[in-house]
């Protein structure tokens, strides 16, 4: 199992807004994959999958505010 | 390391955002450290990832009678209008090489243009929570970005024809009830696009904005802090 976390973005940025989601739960991603599409200022950027497997559980949805440092899903690995 | 030019002059939207994908991939790829595109564009509504389609004000009809494309893009944002009479500048930059740091480089973006505006004799503000650039209030150039593997895609548009203000009537700007204003507006006098192409290229590669400094260290030249 592994969390997908919102990383570091740079200074005084402590959350982002969830924008798009380019996989739904029970489907398989690979590692490096563009997983997620964030939001902070007029700036949109992508997290990639850290891993291959199925992305089994997503806990912060389209619109929804995460700060740095949560976990935004769980994937299981493969 | 050197950052390729490219002058695409008057374009349509979408074959500049063609280009720009084309020019992300060889920056992803390592076959060139990093890119400044700069055009003008035909007329058209670009919808950013925060748009509400309510902000178009003008309807089909009015739109198509002015020739007017809507595209729905990645970019931060709410809806801007683009035109023949703006600067348009999309640096394709690798973070990785500067600092990856997001707002950072929205801060450079602006530092860069009110770089420009002060070589011109006008005082550009930002204001926190409203990236952009600003002139007694009004708006002279609006900045929405997207970062994929921390290579930076689209940028900003600074006005400069007087003339090009109007079309912003037909939308409520980045969602909010403001005054855009250009460059010949605020000079009252006419303004050659070109010249202001140059001087903004010349500006961004005086090495004076921050992500080209070496990390760490501070511009002297910027005009407010970071917030």
């Amino acid at each position: 199992m592994t969390k997908v976390v919102l990383p570091e973005l740079g200074e005084g940025i402590e959350k982002a807004t969830v924008s798009y989601w380019y996989f739904k739960e029970g489907e398989k991603v690979n590692e490096k994959d563009d997983l997620v599409e964030l939001t902070t200022d007029k700036a949109t950027f992508n997290l990639p999958s850290p891993c291959s497997g199925m992305l089994s559980q997503v806990l912060f949805h389209e619109g929804d505010s995460v700060n740095v440092g949560e976990v935004l899903a769980i994937i299981e690995e493969t | 390391m050197q950052i390729e030019k490219f002058d695409l002059g008057l374009i349509n939207f979408s074959k500049a955002w063609d280009f720009q994908k084309e020019v992300f991939k060889a920056v992803k790829y390592e076959d060139i450290y990093s890119a400044l595109i700069l055009c003008q564009h035909y007329p058209v509504i670009t919808l950013g990832r925060s748009a509400d389609r309510r902000n178009i004000l003008a309807d089909e009809q009015k739109l198509n009678s002015k020739g007017i494309q809507i595209y729905e893009i990645e970019r931060g944002g709410d809806v801007t209008y683009h035109g023949p009479g703006q600067l348009i500048a999309y640096p394709i930059f690798n973070l990785k090489y500067f600092k990856k740091d997001i707002h950072l480089f929205l801060r450079y973006l602006e530092e860069t243009v009110i770089e420009l505006l002060y070589d011109l004799g006008i005082k550009g503000t930002r204001y926190a929570g409203l990236t952009g650039v600003w002139v007694d209030k009004q708006k002279i150039a609006s900045i929405g970005i997207a970062i994929r593997n921390w290579i930076t895609l689209h940028g900003l548009s600074i006005n400069i024809k007087k003339s090009d203000l109007d079309n912003f009537r037909l939308i409520r700007p980045c969602g909010m009830d403001i005054k855009m204003t250009s460059l010949e507006t605020v000079l009252e006098r006419d303004i050659e696009i070109n010249d202001i192409k140059t001087k903004f290229r010349d500006t961004l590669f005086a090495n004076r904005g921050t992500p080209f400094y070496p990390i760490g260290r501070v511009s002297p030249y910027r005009s407010v802090p970071v917030y």
